[in-house]
């Protein structure tokens, strides 16, 4: 069994602590469970006041002073209010004044388990909206070694959609082509761990499909091959764990559809907001809804 | 409270003596002549963008240059004088707001903005009050002394409070200056709060006073809280001209410029300051030489 996602993540933080001079800032990150095991106890490591405002401008200055800080949030739905400095200086501070600002944005998406309509989801796609930062939602080891190593050898802020339940994978995920295929579904975030659930169901019922884990959201560059098997497949899908409406989903559905002439549908979470009973909760589609999502969409392309 | 007198110090241009005189003068009799040029080219309509003018206010850094040198700088809008007296090279200014490629951002960033790479003067996003926790960080990271300037009006922004919290609990090497013409655009202070930021910064344990904008004075608390930093310093200080744009809301409550020339001549340097606002006059008719007489 190889390293897990999140013993990954501590390592390379690690690293970057103690041999590369960085910081990492956060709320709380020296608590619990350090955050799901994924934090060094190690030098460089900056537990910050309870601000949501000021803190990102905290990380901004560090970067400017060349520190390459690690910005940790441990619910990506407070994001909302941590974007401002990270969107309108860490982003466009190189356009603007040729100064970048390197940070490297652990935004941690959870939901369920009535965490409530705040902190639960992932919102990586306001961040698309936004130019001069790159978006990534690593799940594997390997991922995010490819994500760090962007980060290192850029100078780009990059802001990292993490999701909780990829800090126990110890596996990498490699797209899967069929021939015939009815459908090929890109993936995004925890999305792909459900695709991977509803697969078997869908191969039992006939349906073939074609699986494109989707690391990078933006910029957003398939494979040759991920496009030449939309081509051939009916129809396209791309889920996610954000919003569908407005949400990155259906831009990079868009971006797919124009790229080969396919129809390519989205599934995202649903608009309305998020309550605490399980019941109420609004969470990235569940293997059932996938399946019964695919099976809409290939019998009325029937 | 709001005085031109306030906790003014008897006695202090002599104290600091003629150099330092000197050298403030000339400072900030550039920035005066560079900002009254800027206008002549607004009132001739050369700008195509916003001018935010720093006069009134052209002392109080180069004070703060004089007393404060060799530091990180964040400041926001009005802030020219403060990229003139820390040295910035006035040309990439000028260019920078006539949106030329050869200005300090490219044309990028504009009046409210600006930056001065040589000077380590970082520039603003226009989020008012954003360079104070960004100040912070730069120097949590680096532990090199760093001027945070705010006005009155951004002092009053959320990121102000945890930074100055943070800065105390951290004592990272910050001077906070709050720029206070007591308005918001228009709206005076006491219309907006009722709290005075010295006493919060004190209340976090950040040594502050509340001053007038005597260059001398500016300089002696800097000097006093250079030894052991953090902390803030309020300026009562005057605007001459507009938030934006180069109009007056009539007389300003005092002329702070006069008064500097009253010390200079007191200390018997008034041959010499006028000799150099001769050249600086010239400097900056040069300057302003070539787009002036497009119009």
């Amino acid at each position: 069994m190889g390293k897990t996602t999140a013993e990954t993540i501590k390592e390379i933080t690690r690293n970057h602590l103690e041999k590369g001079n960085g910081l990492l800032l956060g709320q709380c990150v020296t608590a619990v469970g350090w955050i799901g095991g994924t934090v060094p106890d190690c030098t460089g490591i900056v537990e910050i006041p309870m601000t949501d405002i000021a803190a990102p401008g905290f990380a901004v200055g560090c970067a400017l002073m060349g520190r390459r800080p690690i910005f940790v949030i441990r619910y990506q739905g407070f994001m909302w209010y941590n974007c401002s400095s990270l969107v309108n200086y860490a982003a466009k501070s190189k356009a603007v004044w040729g100064v970048p600002v390197p940070i490297f944005i652990r935004s941690i998406g959870m939901e369920g388990n009535g965490i409530g309509h705040t902190a639960s989801s992932s919102i990586h796609s306001i961040f698309m909206h936004s130019p001069g930062m790159p978006v990534a939602a690593p799940m594997t080891p390997g991922e995010y070694k490819n994500v760090w190593d962007h980060f290192m050898k850029n100078d780009d802020p990059i802001y990292v959609s993490e999701h909780r339940r990829s800090f126990t994978i110890d596996r990498e995920m490699e797209d899967e082509f069929v021939e015939d295929a009815d459908i090929t579904v890109f993936a995004i975030s925890a999305s792909r761990l459900n695709l991977l659930e509803a697969k078997e169901i869908l191969k039992t019922n006939g349906v073939k499909l074609n699986i494109v884990h989707s690391l990078w959201l933006k910029p957003f560059q398939p494979s040759e091959r991920a496009l030449e098997s939309l081509k051939k497949s009916k129809m396209g899908l791309v889920i996610d764990s954000d919003y569908e409406i407005t949400g990155a989903s259906r831009s990079i559905a868009y971006e797919l559809m124009h790229q080969t002439g396919k129809p390519v549908h989205a599934l995202g979470l649903e608009d309305r907001v998020c309550g605490v009973a399980p019941h109420l909760e609004n969470i990235t589609p569940p293997a059932e809804k996938i399946i019964r999502s695919i099976q809409s969409l290939l019998s009325q392309k029937k | 409270m709001r005085s031109a007198t306030l906790g003014q110090i008897p006695g202090l241009p002599q104290e600091f003596g003629n150099d330092f005189a000197r050298e403030l003068f000339r400072r900030g009799n550039f920035a005066r002549h560079f900002e009254l040029k800027v206008k002549e080219a607004y009132d001739k309509k050369i700008f195509s963008i916003p001018i935010y003018l720093s006069l009134g206010s052209e002392f109080n850094s180069a004070a703060l240059s004089l007393s404060f040198p060799d530091c990180l700088i964040f400041g926001q809008h009005r802030c020219h004088s403060l990229y003139l007296n820390y040295g910035g090279k006035p040309e990439e200014l000028r260019d920078e707001l006539l949106g030329l490629p050869s200005g300090c951002s490219g044309g990028m960033s504009g009046s409210n903005a600006i930056q001065g790479r040589d000077i380590k003067m970082f520039g603003h996003s226009g989020l008012m009050g954003e360079q104070i926790p960004i100040a912070v960080g730069a120097a949590l990271a680096s532990s090199k002394r760093t001027l945070a300037i705010c006005g009155d009006a951004s002092v009053e922004e959320d990121y102000i409070y945890p930074s100055l919290g943070f800065t105390a609990t951290r004592k990272l090497p910050v001077l906070f200056v709050c720029e206070d013409n007591d308005l918001s655009i228009l709206t005076k202070t006491e219309v907006r709060r009722n709290w005075s930021p010295v006493d919060v910064a004190r209340s976090l344990g950040i040594p502050a006073v509340d001053i007038t904008d005597d260059p001398w004075l500016i300089a002696h608390h800097t000097k006093q809280m250079s030894k052991n930093l953090p902390g803030f310093i309020n300026i009562r200080t005057v605007r001459v001209l507009w938030h934006a744009g180069v109009g007056t809301d009539g007389l300003p409550e005092w002329d702070r410029y006069e008064w500097i020339r009253g010390q200079l001549a007191y200390l018997g340097l008034g041959n010499e300051m006028e000799a150099m606002d001769r050249e600086n006059k010239g400097k900056t008719d040069l300057l302003w030489e070539k787009q002036l007489q497009k119009r």
